[in-house]
């Protein structure tokens, strides 16, 4: 008895004092776990905050890009402004070089028609004939990318001259500030960007009705325009990331999950393969950029692919984005139990049916967020696209990957860098809302699909 | 030289008791090395036509190591290598000019857990005769379905719901399941990993009942932990203990009349 007590006191006899030291010991124990606890959601709550900051901020600054000040006038359209012959008409005998001839240039005299006046006298039929108006003002309200608007429907239905139409015309980017209240009113007339002649007309049309705030389409349906910024648009930008995403999904998957099923499932452990692995794994590690100097290096100076083409873009995003997949898929193939290896290849399945048969069809909802993870990461990369002169201004949709084009990205970082700043501040945040809605329709889709795949066990 | 089933060795190893059954497959000298190690040591085995033999012994002893060798399952693992003789029908299976999907087509197996492919049941049961090209047409397919099921004693239980998952059966019908899809594959011999050791005292007696019936048709070899097992379903059975074949005989002189020490010690619980 005496030697049990020495050796422990009490420990297994459950006497008062153990309790105790258990007890005391028991509060700090749930102490920590509730300090733990706290540090956790604390963290998460940071967080939560952080991307609550982010979203509302981007949006409460993006959304009224979405809506523009818009003029809607009926328009006359005054044969003695458009003072031009009738559209020529392929004579019997005339050869096609002739006829094409005679068409530009009857085009070319529709763009000099003064679309300007057409306009003000729109504008001046809405106002009580006391008003004064200069042209030049007229000018500064409506943005000068609607001129060819206007031409543009005439050169598609010329006889609608000498007839009024209905329009909406986006009024300039200064006035949309001007109302939107992007810069102060109280400014001299030196710091405004707005001369006091047209400031007032734009004040009267919209306490009239006639400029309002309306759903832009422009923002999706046009390109980048600097001589009429109001107008500008995601169009050329979204076309030349959608060409590269293409590019990107066309060869960095296949290339990619080829690669992680040979190396995981095939290759033999040796010198070769580990060198191969480590370089993978760097890879993914490289800074961006540093794919954009390759890109240069070896697909313009070498190959002498075109400057400023998604197809360039494509190859360099590919090239980013294929460790990325790499490593992903590994790493779903090496999560699928070996049992179902061994069941397949106990049945006499050679290799590459357990692998095609079993193992791929349980990797596959895996890859694809493999997948998704990769094109997401390309679809916003930027710094590898200044490189290969994917930052140019490009004024056109590009019809073809080999076209000059910039992406989405890029075209944020052109916007939030134009001169015209109060107006590109808030476009820069909706080219980013649109950019996070694709990011989030990329991922619904991934989840999506993948839901249905596991289904189907 | 598929059925060349003459019984190619009359020769008595120290400690084999003659049985009249023709041998089918034979370990001669085989050793198994995982990189350096060495964890199988000559052993020297005969497995015989019609008959349940069984590989016991305390953990770590190479008997699954030995099962794994004789459909070159090992060779699935990196850095294992595999010395001496694997015969069957006195052919070697690790003879180079053998292919081992045939191998593992006429040697099928049962893993310790089990593994049913997250498909239907009827998949699960025609992906060996598939891959193999066994029939001919869909309704010969459904037919080798059927008769493996009921072979493996599962199909009263699942015909109604043979496009359900193979995974949400319990978990002895799951192996009976992969009894069924190797059954399907009409191996000449069925080795099973300790079929029983993840299942109930019930679902192991109905996997029990089935190897005795299986035995009519099939050369049996089944590793088990448990000496209850061997000594119920099996006829013959070998000790293996640290990597050597201890010895091996009729189940019944084993358990009641073992010849080494080390065989008595273990099946008396003195250790294991």
């Amino acid at each position: 008895m005496t030697a049990m007590s020495e050796i422990a006191p009490g420990a297994l006899s459950g006497d008062a004092s153990k309790v105790d030291l258990v007890i005391r010991s028991l509060r700090a124990r749930h102490g920590r776990e509730k300090r733990f606890r706290f540090y956790g959601i604390l963290a998460i709550g940071l967080a939560v905050a952080m991307v609550l900051l982010l979203f509302g901020s981007v949006l409460k600054q993006g959304l009224p890009a979405f809506w523009q000040a818009t003029l809607s006038l009926d328009i006359n359209l005054d044969p003695e402004i458009i003072n031009i012959d009738p559209q020529p008409v392929q004579a019997a005998g005339q050869s096609p070089a002739e006829y094409r001839q005679q068409l530009t240039a009857w085009q070319r005299s529709l763009s000099l028609v003064n679309w300007n006046q057409v306009i003000e006298k729109a504008i001046r039929a809405e106002l009580p004939a006391d008003v004064e108006i200069t042209a030049r003002d007229v000018n500064a309200i409506v943005t000068s990318g609607e001129r060819f608007t206007l031409r543009d429907m005439i050169l598609k239905d010329p006889s609608i001259i000498g007839t009024n139409v209905r329009l909406n015309m986006l009024a300039s980017a200064h006035v949309d500030n001007w109302l939107k209240g992007n810069i102060d009113r109280n400014l001299g007339d030196a710091q405004q960007q707005l001369s006091p002649g047209a400031r007032e007309l734009a004040d009267d049309l919209a306490e009239r009705g006639i400029i309002t705030q309306k759903f832009n389409p422009g923002l999706f349906l046009n390109v980048d325009s600097r001589s009429s910024p109001a107008s500008s648009g995601l169009a050329g930008a979204f076309m030349g990331s959608l060409y590269m995403m293409l590019i990107v999904i066309l060869l960095a998957v296949p290339i990619g999950v080829a690669s992680a099923i040979y190396l995981e499932e095939f290759a033999p452990t040796n010198r070769l393969t580990d060198i191969i692995e480590v370089n993978i794994n760097n890879l993914a590690a490289v800074p961006s950029i540093v794919f954009g100097l390759l890109g240069v290096a070896v697909f313009i100076n070498w190959f002498h692919l075109p400057l400023s083409a998604p197809l360039v873009g494509g190859l360099v995003l590919t090239l980013m984005t294929l460790p990325t997949i790499i490593i992903a898929t590994r790493s779903t193939l090496r999560a699928i139990p070996p049992s179902i290896r061994q069941a397949a290849l106990g049945l006499g399945a050679s290799h590459t049916q357990a692998i095609f048969h079993h193992v791929l069809p349980l990797a596959l909802p895996g890859i694809l967020t493999a997948t998704i993870i990769g094109v997401a990461q390309a679809l916003g990369e930027t710094a590898p696209l200044l490189l290969i002169g994917m930052n140019a201004f490009v004024a056109n949709i590009p019809a073809s990957p080999v076209d000059p084009a910039t992406a989405l990205p890029v075209q944020i970082y052109l916007w939030q860098a134009n001169e015209n700043y109060n107006f590109f501040l808030s476009r820069t945040n909706a080219a980013i809302i649109v950019l996070l809605a694709l990011m989030l329709l990329l991922n619904a889709i991934a989840i999506f699909l993948r839901q249905r795949i596991q289904r189907r066990w | 030289m598929m059925n060349q089933q003459i019984a190619f060795s009359t020769e008595v190893k120290p400690g084999n008791i003659p049985n009249e059954a023709p041998i089918k497959m034979r370990g001669e000298k085989v050793s198994v090395f995982y990189g350096e190690k060495q964890s199988l040591f000559d052993v020297d085995l005969d497995m015989r036509v019609k008959t349940v033999t069984a590989l016991i012994g305390p953990s770590g002893c190479g008997k699954s190591t030995f099962l794994r060798c004789l459909n070159r399952m090992n060779d699935t693992i990196e850095g294992a290598r595999v010395t001496g003789k694997v015969l069957l029908d006195g052919n070697d299976i690790y003879d180079r000019s053998l292919d081992v999907v045939l191998l593992r087509a006429r040697v099928g197996m049962v893993f310790q857990k089990p593994n049913p492919f997250p498909k239907s049941i009827f998949e699960n049961v025609a992906y060996g005769p598939r891959i193999h090209g066994l029939a001919r047409s869909k309704g010969e397919l459904a037919d080798i379905v059927e008769s493996s099921l009921r072979k493996a004693s599962l199909w009263e239980e699942v015909k109604s719901r043979l496009n359900e998952p193979g995974t949400g059966l319990s978990g002895g019908q799951q192996q009976r399941l992969c009894i069924a899809r190797a059954i399907a594959v009409s191996p000449e011999v069925i080795l099973m990993d300790e079929p029983c050791s993840a299942l109930d005292p019930i679902a192991t007696a109905r996997i029990e009942e089935l190897i005795d019936e299986l035995r009519e048709n099939y050369t049996i070899v089944i590793v088990t932990h448990s000496m209850q097992q061997a000594a119920r379903v099996s006829q013959r059975t070998a000790f293996f203990h640290l990597g050597t074949l201890v010895e091996t005989g009729d189940t019944d002189q084993i358990f009641t009349n073992p010849q080494d020490k080390r065989t008595q010690d273990y099946i008396t619980g003195r250790f294991g």
